[in-house]
């Protein structure tokens, strides 16, 4: 019994890693650009909802609904400001500048908040749990990320094939002069791309900030985890950062359970594993 | 009817540039006469940073592999000092280079897998073996585990029996690899690898369809840059007596500076690595009491190099005045006999 409840633990904690790995997937769809501020962008979304909730005194679960926009309008100014300006045939200035804009914002943090761990208090909610099967225990808190995170990757999914938002993005992706031709305005396009993934970490970065403690310096190993879900899940598909993200989350917690300083090096293992075994990732949708 | 013709390298501002550097490294090599125990020290860590950003800029820069993992091999080379010396009873001079081989063969199946990432992909995936490292070492209880590890006396005295011809002998290790791994890669570049290197810089696709073997290449360069890279840590580690899994991969120290240094100075340029890190030095220098507030600034002044002078401060000078201070162009040069045929 004990194992079910550490993989049910992993599964639930894998919602939040799929996430992670959507936003980075979403724009590395349309636009090919692979932002290595991600992680510490995830971090900035916590500190905002701290922000909020010291201010406003809501629950942080409540402070979403403000923070995903805010997070939303810094993704849109960032990439009409700077980030369009990296794109292009060349690899290197979109890589050094995120790589830069990463080193900026962790400092930035460093310096208005210290290198104090914070965390977000949402409550009651933080130990509620009921029981699934006799000795099977669920948090509420962590069905509940896992229920988001699955709607959220639901949305994305619907967004991307049922709409004409969607639309707009596929096109860009697959030829940016035609979608140009077409009338669409790509800045305008990887703008609002940029915006829609940082909405979505900015819920992921909410409730993984209300399950462990944050400071400045843990964004890259968010930006690991989203990355790893990417590439385990296969490029291109949005289900596919799920099951990532649950290995992923299964993997670590496994880890854990045998020894605790193998937690994280459990899931960075089952990634290059997956990469020596599967290297288009499990359920990959783009080809060659 | 085969024309005669040698290639050459050298041209008016390259010998000025190499009769500078020629000066320069014997003013240098006498530093322990005029300097004190500080500028050596300071000296050595620039030398240092030198190398670092030399060989990310081989790798990044020319063969195209921008990587931001090569802490794993600094940290990889300290601890394999640190192993040898303290484990296995080697005298800390000779774990140098045993350090860059270690690294070297732990290289080939870490570019086996890492090239299986396209472009932006391989960058974070070379971050996750640093990371991998990084835990690894944190799990090796006779190294010191998660806090680390000091040099025991003994062997730092069987160095050098005082410390002063300690400092001075670090010292001269730190300034020959780094003339050594500036002249490899001059030397590297000079030859087939290097115009097959400057080919990928300029257009994979173009050296590819040229018969260029891109992955041959590529996987050459990032052995070689591994290797340096991890002796240049075990010096490092040598010259701090002290290490631990955090300091040793450290991907601000070790890859974020050496980044900065290489774009400021100029990326894809041998000599922009050593102007961006006497930039870098300058500024530490002067505004090293401001602390993150300077990291920020680097990071800030590294996106403005990068959107608005890609080629760094070097490029600039080098595309105005046509210089190069290493005798790297490649000019053909025909005998006189040969053009009348």
């Amino acid at each position: 019994m004990e194992w079910v409840n550490i993989v049910i633990q992993g599964v639930l904690i894998g919602g939040l890693y799929a996430m992670f790995a959507a936003g980075l997937a979403l724009i590395f769809g349309v636009m090919r650009l692979v932002n290595i501020a991600h992680g510490d962008l995830i971090v900035l979304a916590a500190y905002i909802a701290l922000m909020t909730t010291d201010t406003l005194g809501i629950n942080p679960l409540l402070a979403i609904l403000i923070v995903a926009p805010v997070m939303a309008a810094i993704g849109y100014c960032l990439q009409r400001a700077l980030l369009n300006r990296t794109l292009g045939e060349d690899l290197l200035p979109p890589l050094l500048v995120t790589f830069g804009l990463s080193v900026i914002i962790q400092n930035a943090l460093l310096e208005l908040f210290t290198a104090d761990s914070r965390r977000l208090n949402a409550g009651a909610i933080e130990v509620a749990s009921f029981p699934l099967a006799p000795g099977v225990w669920i948090g509420l808190l962590p069905l509940l990320q896992f229920v988001v995170a699955v709607a959220v990757i639901a949305a994305l999914q619907l967004l991307f094939y049922r709409t004409a938002f969607g639309r707009a993005f596929r096109a860009t992706s697959d030829d940016q002069s035609v979608a140009q031709l077409m009338g669409l305005d790509n800045r305008h396009i990887f703008a609002l791309a940029m915006a829609l993934s940082l909405a979505v970490i900015a819920v992921a970065g909410v409730f993984i900030a209300v399950r462990t403690n944050f400071d400045p310096a843990i964004g890259p190993a968010r930006l690991i985890f989203g990355f790893e879900a990417v590439i385990i899940g296969g490029l291109g598909s949005m289900w596919g950062t799920l099951a990532g993200g649950i290995i992923l989350g299964v993997s670590q917690a496994i880890g854990a359970q045998i020894n605790p300083g193998w937690q994280l090096l459990a899931g960075h293992l089952a990634f290059l594993l997956i990469l020596a075994l599967r290297p288009e990732g499990l359920f990959p949708k783009v080809r060659g | 009817m085969i024309a005669a013709f040698k290639v050459e390298h050298a041209t008016r501002s390259s010998r000025i540039g190499m009769a500078a550097f020629a000066s320069a490294l014997v003013l240098l090599a006498a530093a322990p006469a005029w300097g004190g125990r500080d500028d050596l020290r300071l000296l050595a860590e620039m030398y240092a940073y030198v190398a670092l950003a030399s060989l990310w800029n081989l790798l990044a820069g020319y063969a195209g592999l921008v990587s931001i993992g090569q802490q794993a091999y600094v940290g990889l080379g300290g601890y394999v000092l640190f192993a040898s010396t303290i484990l296995a009873g080697l005298h800390p001079l000779l774990a140098v280079p045993i350090a860059g081989a270690v690294a070297a063969i732990v290289a080939l199946p870490v570019a086996a897998l890492m090239f299986r990432l396209r472009g932006h992909y391989f960058a974070i995936g070379t971050w996750v073996v640093a990371e991998v490292f990084r835990l690894s070492a944190s799990q090796i209880s006779a190294l010191g585990g998660g806090s680390g590890i000091s040099l025991p006396a003994s062997i730092v005295t069987a160095m050098a029996p005082s410390r002063q011809l300690r400092e001075f002998l670090i010292y001269w290790v730190a300034l020959v690899l780094m003339v050594a791994v500036l002249a490899a890669i001059v030397l590297l570049l000079r030859s087939r690898y290097g115009l097959a290197l400057t080919a990928i810089r300029d257009n994979e696709l173009a050296a590819r369809s040229n018969g260029v073997d891109v992955t041959r290449t590529k996987l050459v360069v990032y052995i070689l840059t591994a290797l340096g890279t991890a002796m240049i840590g075990a010096l490092i580690f040598l010259q701090k007596l002290r290490i631990s899994p955090d300091t040793a991969f450290s991907v601000n120290d070790w890859t974020a500076f050496v980044i900065f240094i290489t774009v400021i100075g100029g990326i894809g340029r041998v000599e922009g690595p050593i102007i961006g890190t006497i930039v870098f030095f300058l500024l530490r220098q002067t505004l090293a009491d401001l602390g993150s507030l300077y990291l920020l600034m680097l990071g800030a002044v590294a996106i403005a190099v990068m959107l608005m002078a890609p080629k760094g401060i070097w490029g600039l000078i080098a595309d105005r005045f046509g210089w190069q201070l290493l005798p790297l162009e490649r000019r053909l040069r025909f005998a006189a006999d040969a053009r009348t045929t």
